[in-house]
């Protein structure tokens, strides 16, 4: 019987497969290379060596991790967590009393800059930050000069960039959130003299905080990840100014070779990754006994 | 998109506390929503205006002399089928590859109690959490450890893996909702299991496997990074990646065909997500990981 049992899991075998040589196998396999001076080329490249905790003892010395890591949290802070989330939350709330045209207008406006893909978002970016580019031009109309944005303010510019191509999100999953709101709730709160804002903070937001807790999450994991939009706006510039871990760990592994260094730098982001990942889990469990 | 299910409360609240400060207010939301609405639009301005003007640099303009010559100039073997005949290719084997590693392994998970189960789904749920732009350094590793540089076919099964948490979640959840009665039924007129999930499981779930399906696809159409980092000879790169080749060897820049590309390039995945969102409602790609 107990063989029978087994048997039955069989078709998980493929799934549990792929996941292990194409996930786990690259965690741990990075986890240990932190630990070398595995290289791209030459004699590391071959015969690594085990360095102990030399690369992170050079990530915590060398100028440019701590700034990396800074410049994410910035980024994911500014981005996701103010940007994406508030807008998104703004732009669901102010659907539930808008028109119906507006509304479906607006919201085709904002899911065709999270459809479209990565790198043509990019590039759009990349053109309407650009020194003679739309945004300038815009302010150009309004007779203000902008700067090069670029140039002068990589990182004000790829949290912009982000939060317009990933507000979508949220905004969607915040849409579903609100037409789950029973519609007596909010309308005794009316009858007992609520003001809107009243409204808002007592009633509306402490009943969809489960939404925002789960929506946090998954922006802040899709946030940390960018890559393609940062690397196509600045590369990472200038002289590292909008370089984060992503970045840092792509640069330090495939353009300077120092596979161990960039495993390093990418272990950090795993763990990172894990951390909100199990609280992510977490909430989940929670929401459901 | 539909609005439909937000109607109801909205249409409500007006008529039954209309008044002139409500109608003042939803003037005010409309006016908010078309301003945050513009925002949005205007970076894509340049993207449509470049694409049909032949002199297109960074400025945003009204083309002098509207043509269609970008998109002539793109549309050869080279530059633009062959990379979309890849893109094809990675982006339908990953979402095959996942479609039937998903139903797999979403069978037993749905068929059957199990103490394994949850802890199962939890880890999967886990999974999604990696960010896979920090596994790319130990999976370009991997790869070449195993020879598997430049493979397509090993790309399309590690792009399968990156997407299969979240597509083993969704298939359970469509998979759930087909009563077990029907199988038991097949089981009875002495149907194998996997018999009774071909003939009947999965026909009543088609339109969630076409989500899956969809959703994987336009994720995998849209990956940059990954085939970046592992596809190496021209020949094999999709567009995502061969769209580089606009930047010019010698630094000039063909702003206008770079921008016709990315449409031709962008036109499959909008006409997907047109096609999903409006059968299943806009939350469908929330579907796997909001509701659990």
């Amino acid at each position: 019987m107990t063989i029978r049992r087994y048997l039955r899991l069989l078709p998980l075998v493929p799934s549990i497969l792929l996941l292990l040589l194409f996930l786990l196998a690259p965690v741990l396999w990075s986890f240990y290379a932190s630990f070398t001076d595995a290289s791209l080329s030459g004699k590391a490249a071959r015969n690594p060596e085990w360095v102990g905790i030399d690369n992170y003892a050079r990530m915590f010395s060398d100028g440019s991790f701590p700034l990396a890591a800074w410049l994410t949290v910035v980024f994911v802070a500014a981005s996701a967590v103010l940007g994406q989330n508030v807008l998104g939350l703004l732009i669901a709330l102010l659907m539930t009393r808008s028109r119906r045209v507006v509304s479906s207008l607006v919201g085709t406006a904002v899911v065709a800059a999270w459809v479209l893909p990565e790198i043509v978002a990019a590039f759009a970016a990349y053109a309407y930050f650009n020194r003679d580019g739309t945004l300038n031009q815009m302010l150009g109309i309004v007779g203000g000069q902008g700067p090069d944005w670029l140039y002068s303010f990589p990182l004000v510019a790829i949290v912009l960039a982000n939060t317009w191509r990933g507000t979508a999100f949220s905004m969607l999953v915040y849409r579903a959130a609100l037409a789950d709101v029973p519609r007596d709730i909010s309308e005794a709160a009316l009858v007992d003299g609520a003001r809107g804002w009243q409204r808002l903070a007592f009633i509306t937001l402490p009943l969809i905080r489960s939404s925002i807790a789960t929506n946090l999450m998954l922006i802040t994991l899709q946030t940390l990840a960018v890559f393609t939009l940062i690397w196509v706006m600045t590369a990472g510039g200038p002289a590292n100014a909008s370089t984060t871990l992503p970045v840092l760990a792509y640069q330090e592994a495939f353009k300077f070779g120092d596979i161990g260094y960039g495993t390093a730098v990418a272990s950090v982001l795993i763990l990172l990754g894990m951390v909100f990942g199990a609280v992510y889990v977490r909430l989940l469990r929670e929401e459901r006994p | 998109m539909t609005t439909s299910r937000l109607r109801a409360p909205l249409g409500t609240e007006s008529t039954t506390a209309g008044g002139s400060s409500r109608s003042r207010a939803r003037l005010g939301a409309n006016i908010a929503l078309a301003v945050i609405g513009m925002s949005f639009v205007a970076p894509l301005l340049w993207l449509l205006l470049a694409a049909v003007d032949p002199e297109a640099g960074y400025q945003t303009k009204v083309p002098s002399t509207p043509s269609m010559d970008n998109f002539r100039a793109v549309m050869t073997p080279e530059l633009l089928f062959q990379p979309l005949a890849n893109s094809l290719m990675l982006s339908a084997g990953t979402a095959v590859v996942n479609v039937l590693a998903a139903v797999l392994a979403a069978y037993p998970l749905s068929r059957y109690q199990s103490r394994f189960n949850k802890p199962f789904m939890y880890t999967v749920l886990f999974g999604t959490s990696l960010p896979v732009t920090a596994i790319m350094v130990p999976v370009y590793g991997l790869f070449v450890q195993l020879q598997f540089l430049d493979s397509m076919a090993a790309t399309i099964f590690f792009m399968a893996t990156t997407t299969l948490p979240m597509a083993i979640w969704m298939t359970k959840n469509f998979m759930d909702s087909v009563p077990l009665e029907l199988e038991e039924a097949a089981w009875v007129d002495g149907a194998s299991t996997m018999a009774a999930l071909r003939r009947i499981v999965l026909p009543l779930m088609r339109q969630g496997l076409g989500v899956v399906f969809i959703f994987v696809f336009i994720q995998a159409w849209g990956n940059f990074f990954v085939p970046f980092i592992l596809l190496l000879s021209t020949g094999k790169q999709p567009a995502a990646v061969s769209i580089f080749s606009f930047f010019g060897q010698h630094g000039a820049i063909a702003y206008g065909q770079l921008a016709a590309f990315s449409i031709l390039y962008s036109v499959p995945v909008l006409v997907l997500y047109a096609l999903v969102s409006r059968g299943m409602g806009n939350s469908f790609a929330l579907s796997g990981a909001m509701k659990g």
